[in-house]
């Protein structure tokens, strides 16, 4: 069994406990672009350590908004829900739950306008919701409902929010890097000054075509921040069984990377803000959020097996990301402990409400089977099960 | 004109006509392209529109692809489809399932395009035809023009499409030459997607094809003539959307079918034609439906066992006299 090999030392590796003040940045590997001279070969490689500045102190707006963001809405209800609704079979197929990683969603959103780019895997239901999904539209996808975002076509894996700049949502591990980064080919072709977020995981971070794709972004200084979301397991497997080096921020090599405290979304949001700035002159950069995922890699993972119920609870005690937010409102007296818990009220019941709706929504008519296979189907036969009995016209 | 120019010079219009339109893939840019396709684009164009990409298709073709959801025209080009293979994840559940699992909101305006099949002497890795792989995914269109003409017309419908089309190209019929009329090289000429074109009317047997083997077809057409037996002679253009209609009408005239193609015979474009006319015609068939297809082995070396491998020209003429009960006898089949 894989927990026997592991060793005490390797167990308290993950459960740092944070710093209770604003956090630092880790400045890593981040080297300046060599002069474009053909003759030379590569320079020797330098690390610019700086100590990046205490953060300022976050207003309270800002604070405000990250506690009700997404993050909260999801934790409070949307946590209990899907395991819930999945028993019930009113969700099928794949859930990916993204509790605990909240920070890195929120922080990367406040960082951001909507027309930068988001494009993420199939842990995609937080960052949906950050970049304007509705509740309605993720508890509707996921029971397939007509409501759902992708009206019931895509499921868990497959939201999409493109006018909010959200490119969804995607199953393949690792093919979201290569999107991303043609995403922000296109920003850069269309002058727009604005970047993409490509986010993977650790397991998808030694994915050959993330390397592919890094090094055409270099050679074309496309404005794409790779963010390597590192919960430190790929599914079951320990990152320190996947990859020889876990240093996620420095596989890069020539690229600049960036490790942060994946569960403090202000650490985040600083982060993202300095990555954003950098790619747009710089071209790509490398962050690698250290977060951690309370519930197992899916729905059916009791995620028990490959780790122990006190690394998760010691997670969840040390480094919760909600809390972290909640202790810093109240030590500055931002709001009031009622206040908050008011705050969590409302948002239980506007998950139940968006459940309740949810359910009401219908299942998709049978026509949209042949829907949206093209966006011009010229009219083309399409054909169900027995094409003697369904058979469709694609306008 | 040369299919070579032809290709070219749709390219160019194109990308004359739409600041959206880019090209990229390996030598396309300063080589002027591996096959002289894209030759004088970057002059024109500059390297923001026509990128060299390094020798990386899982990367760049998603690259395109994530270009493509945004809003820009890329045309990705496989220096030949057997290279598409590193790439296939990104051009059927990246680009072609996309539209549909977001039911509409994005969808995914990028043309893959590069030679396919056999060439001459390139060996098994270089040599397979990608039709019926594409042609079976919902959510591509699949293009294989033969003559200029369809070069032309069909690469710029293919650029002008708001799915993603894989457009099948023919090493062999780069240097060929076709005439082309006025109407073809007005830079408005566009060929509709999913429509068949009968290369050569008859009325004994239908005989489909697409890419080089429609030349081969048209040669046949002139042996079996003098024969007595008229083949109508389809050029798809298409195979997918098939352009089921126009093979039916024909062969509901004819009563006869073969179909020929160079990929290997398995699950085969030929054998979807083949369902398709027994589920629609079976009624007016008068013989079973022959296939002429390239071997079910991976592509020899030797030039011998090449041509093998290989439909020819008399291969297509047997079929077509077995189809019509005119064949010749067995002891002329040999097994090896």
């Amino acid at each position: 069994m894989a927990l026997a090999h592991l060793t005490s030392s390797s167990r308290s590796n993950l459960l740092k406990p944070s710093p209770p003040s604003y956090p630092t940045l880790i400045l890593s590997a981040v080297r300046s672009p060599p002069p474009p001279t053909p003759l030379l070969s590569r320079l020797p490689f330098r690390s610019l350590l700086t100590n990046a500045s205490l953060l300022p102190a976050p207003s309270r707006p800002l604070l405000k908004s990250l506690f009700l963001s997404s993050a909260t809405w999801l934790r409070c209800g949307g946590w209990r829900s899907p395991p819930i609704l999945y028993k019930a079979k009113l969700i099928r197929g794949f859930c990916h739950l993204y509790d605990g990683q909240e920070a890195v969603a929120v922080g990367m959103e406040a960082a951001i306008t909507k027309k930068d780019c988001i494009i993420t895997a199939y842990r995609d239901h937080c960052t949906f919701v950050g970049r304007g999904g509705t509740l309605l539209e993720v508890f509707s996808e996921l029971m397939g409902r007509q409501a759902g975002c992708s009206n019931g076509k895509g499921g868990s894996m497959h939201f999409y929010r493109k006018d909010a700049g959200f490119y969804g949502g995607h199953g393949i591990v690792g093919a979201q890097v290569p999107l991303g980064c043609g995403l922000a080919f296109a920003q850069k072709y269309s002058k727009g000054e604005t970047v993409t977020f490509a986010l993977y995981g650790d397991g998808a971070a030694n994915q050959g075509q993330l390397f592919e794709a890094l090094n055409i972004s270099a050679l074309w200084d496309l404005p794409v921040i790779l963010i390597c979301e590192n919960n430190h397991y790929g599914m079951g497997t320990a990152e320190w069984r996947a990859s020889k080096s876990p240093a996620y921020y420095k596989r890069g090599d020539y690229v600049p990377g960036l490790k942060v405290d994946g569960m403090d979304a202000l650490a985040v949001k600083q982060a993202c803000k300095f990555a954003k700035e950098h790619v747009l002159r710089n071209g790509p950069i490398i962050l690698e959020m250290d977060t951690y995922r309370y519930h197992g890699h899916s729905m059916s993972d009791p995620g028990s097996t490959y780790r122990t119920r006190d690394e998760i609870s010691g997670v969840r005690q040390e480094r919760d990301p909600i809390e972290r937010i909640r202790k810093v409102i109240l030590a500055h007296d931002l709001a009031t402990e009622k206040e908050l818990k008011d705050f969590e009220k409302e948002i239980r019941k506007e998950v139940d409400q968006a459940i309740a709706q949810a359910k009401e929504s219908p299942m998709p008519e049978p026509s949209e089977l042949f829907a949206n296979v093209y966006v011009k189907g010229l009219g083309t036969e399409a054909f169900g099960a027995d094409r003697k009995e369904v058979r469709a016209v694609l306008p | 004109m040369m299919v070579r120019e032809a290709l070219n010079s749709a390219l160019d219009e194109e990308m004359s006509a739409d600041p959206k339109v880019l090209l990229m893939g390996e030598e396309v840019g300063e080589y002027q392209g591996a096959y002289k396709i894209s030759k004088g684009l970057l002059e024109k164009y500059g390297p923001e529109r026509v990128l060299d990409t390094p020798i990386t298709e899982a990367g760049f073709t998603g690259i395109g692809v994530g270009a493509a959801f945004y809003g820009l025209k890329p045309i990705v080009e496989f220096m030949t489809f057997n290279f598409s293979m590193q790439a296939i994840d990104h051009i059927i559940n990246s680009a072609a399932k996309t539209s549909y699992m977001s039911a509409g909101q994005i969808s995914v305006p990028i043309v893959f395009r590069g030679p396919n099949g056999a060439a001459a002497g390139v060996g098994a890795q270089h040599s397979q035809c990608y039709a019926s792989w594409y042609a079976s995914c919902p959510g591509l269109k699949v293009l294989a023009p033969y003559s200029s003409e369809d070069a032309r017309g069909l690469l710029k419908a293919a650029i002008r499409d708001p799915d993603p089309v894989v457009f099948l190209e023919n090493e062999l019929l780069y240097g060929e030459s076709f005439p082309v009329s006025a109407e073809v090289l007005d830079s408005s000429f566009c060929l509709p997607i999913g429509k068949a074109k009968i290369e050569r009317e008859g009325k004994d047997v239908t005989i489909t094809a697409f890419s080089k083997m429609v030349g081969y077809a048209l040669k046949a057409a002139e042996i079996l003539a003098k024969d007595g037996i008229s083949a109508e002679i389809i050029n798809l253009r298409s195979i997918r959307p098939l352009d089921r209609p126009a093979i039916n009408a024909s062969v509901r005239k004819t009563n006869r079918l073969v179909t020929v193609e160079e990929g290997f015979p398995q699950h085969g474009v030929g054998a979807e034609i083949c369902a398709s006319i027994i589920e629609d015609s079976f009624g007016y068939l008068d013989a079973p439906v022959e296939r002429i297809t390239g071997a079910d082995v991976p592509m020899p070396y030797a030039a011998n066992l090449e041509r093998m491998a290989l439909p020819q020209v008399d291969d297509i003429v047997r079929a077509a006299r077995r189809a019509c009960y005119r064949s010749v006898p067995m002891a002329a089949a040999q097994s090896y």
